[in-house]
């Protein structure tokens, strides 16, 4: 199978590897997949104050499409709101990636690990009042 | 000094092996100097090739130790065992309509096999043990009075493992139930007497032994005497089980790569264990790292490993300097991992891991070296980036962990 360049240099030289203290209450952790499909991804986002996501990790067990693609959205959710990083949109990232047909399932699992990890911080705040702009 | 290694390293001769040169050598003069039609009677020039061909044969024979006049001539093993399948159920099915097989088979195999189901043939496919090797009992009691054949290959592809070919037939000449056997892949690797084996028909390829592709055999015995219906109808060639005018220089490649294979077998054998051996010392340095099949029982050429924790698709993109084959399916449109090791029994993490090693005649000691070195500092950067890794590092048995599959 052939890959794009920009496959191959997020497989190449990943953005972000890495994990956060997931009990850490500015952090939000999405696992997505399963072993037996072939990929899991783990995205962390760590959040401000301000409700701003200012740093994220990945890391992930899946194919060279999977791994650029959770590289991709490890850079593209910093900076954003929760809501606009929730608002990432896998055919975004398959056209960025300009991922094949077989491979579009990277693209909705890397759009689903940053919901889950959204989700997740949500739910870790949600007794408090709201603080999030957005 | 001139460098060992030619990138990439050819670790897939399983897939195929190069034709060596002293075949290439021999086949040519039968494209441009003799390159008459063999069924041609009237002239020198189809004498020539007629020649040329059952000196093939004879060398084909040679190496398998049959008759040459049992060998039909195909365009390799795909259509052989499509031929051997197909041909004996249509003939015999007065007799019974029953047919065994086992999961681990090659497709072409399975997939024959469910033609036949859909032509109201009923098949029964045998599970193997966690080896990869099918049990003989098990065997047996699947064998019933409307059984007209069975069919299990020799050596298996993806593990490489070696069925007890020699007990299964007589089990099933006991019976009086025709037994294929599909020896693509033990070629030059086993020692192979069908003066012995109880085999009725069995499949050759010419391009897994060194030959050229598009070129294979079908042993059809005639004592006893198998029958089988042609699938391919035209000039009657080949004793009328398949028609088609001989392709001579593919046909005097087959022979001299199986001739060289007969002379070359033993030290050859020998020589590719070691260097096998080195690889998979190497490899276990490594800590959750498997074979995948029996490991004695089981041909020297082949090493099939599954890295636990990394996917394999990816790891094979990281070992580009390497050409091996991947038990993940997940290069095509499925995301089924390879059948033959969920029949072992493999989680899937562990089949979606694997990749194998098949080693050859041009398989050298510094290429085995330079992929050890190579594997082991690919795996263990994509165990970095692998949470599964995490997790088992952290202490947290995967099999627990609750996954969202999608």
């Amino acid at each position: 199978m052939a890959y794009s360049e920009k496959v191959l240099d997020h497989y190449e030289n990943p953005r972000n590897v890495g994990s956060f203290d997931k009990s850490d209450d500015s952090v939000g952790t999405g696992m997505v997949g399963a072993p037996a499909c072939g990929d899991v991804m783990k995205l962390q986002i760590k959040v401000n104050k301000d409700g701003i996501i200012e740093d994220a990790r990945f890391k992930t067990y899946g194919c060279g499409s999977a791994i650029a693609s959770s590289s991709l959205v490890t850079e593209w959710v910093k900076g954003k709101k929760l809501d606009e990083a929730a608002g990432i949109k896998n055919t975004q990232i398959a056209a960025e990636l300009s991922l094949p047909p077989v491979k579009i399932h990277c693209s909705i699992l890397a759009e689903d690990a940053i919901k889950a990890a959204v989700e997740d911080y949500k739910k870790k705040h949600v007794k408090e009042p709201a603080k999030e702009a957005g | 000094m001139k460098s060992a290694l030619n990138f990439p390293i050819y670790l897939d001769y399983s897939a195929t092996t190069p034709v060596d040169p002293r075949v290439a050598q021999k086949m040519i003069p039968y494209l441009t100097e003799h390159f008459g039609n063999a069924a041609s009677r009237s002239h020198a020039f189809g004498w020539k090739t007629e020649e040329a061909v059952e000196e093939a044969r004879a060398q084909v024979a040679a190496l398998v130790r049959c008759d040459a006049k049992d060998l039909v001539w195909t365009s390799g093993a795909t259509e052989s065992i499509n031929l051997a399948l197909k041909g004996a159920a249509e003939f015999y099915k007065t007799k019974g309509k029953h047919l065994v097989t086992v999961k681990t088979e090659h497709k072409a195999t399975l997939d024959s096999m469910r033609e036949l189901e859909r032509r109201g043939f009923e098949v029964t496919y045998l599970d193997v043990g966690a080896d990869g090797l099918v049990d003989l009992d098990q065997m047996a009691a699947a064998l019933r009075k409307d059984t007209i054949l069975v069919s299990v290959m020799y050596v298996n592809n993806e593990i490489g493992v070696i069925q007890d070919i020699p007990a299964i037939g007589e089990l099933c000449r006991s019976k009086g139930i025709l037994f294929h056997v599909d020896a693509a892949q033990a070629t030059g690797k086993c020692d192979i007497d069908l003066r012995s084996l109880k085999a009725d028909l069995m499949s050759f390829s010419a391009h897994k032994t060194y030959g050229p592709k598009g070129i294979g055999a079908l042993y059809v015995r005639r004592k006893p005497r198998v029958r089988l219906e042609a699938q391919m109808h035209g000039g009657g060639h080949e004793r009328g089980f398949r028609s088609g005018t001989l392709a001579t220089h593919q046909i005097v490649g087959m022979g001299e790569a199986f001739r060289l294979a007969q002379l070359e077998m033993a030290a050859e054998c020998e020589r590719i264990r070691a260097m096998r051996d080195k690889l998979l010392a190497g490899m276990s340095q490594m800590e959750e790292v498997f074979v995948n099949g029996h490991l004695e029982r089981r041909v020297p050429h082949n090493l099939n490993l599954s890295f636990n924790f990394v996917e394999g698709e990816s790891l094979i993109m990281a070992v580009k300097d390497i050409a091996v084959s991947s038990g993940s399916a997940c290069t095509s449109a499925s995301l089924e991992p390879s059948y033959v090791l969920r029949a072992l029994g493999r989680s899937d993490e562990l089949a979606h891991s694997s990749i194998r090693f098949t080693l050859g005649r041009f398989t050298t000691q510094e290429e085995i070296d330079y992929t050890v070195n190579h594997l082991k500092s690919k795996v263990e950067r994509l165990r970095e980036l692998s949470p599964l890794w995490e997790m088992h590092k952290d202490g947290i048995d995967l099999s627990t962990v609750q996954w969202a599959a999608h």
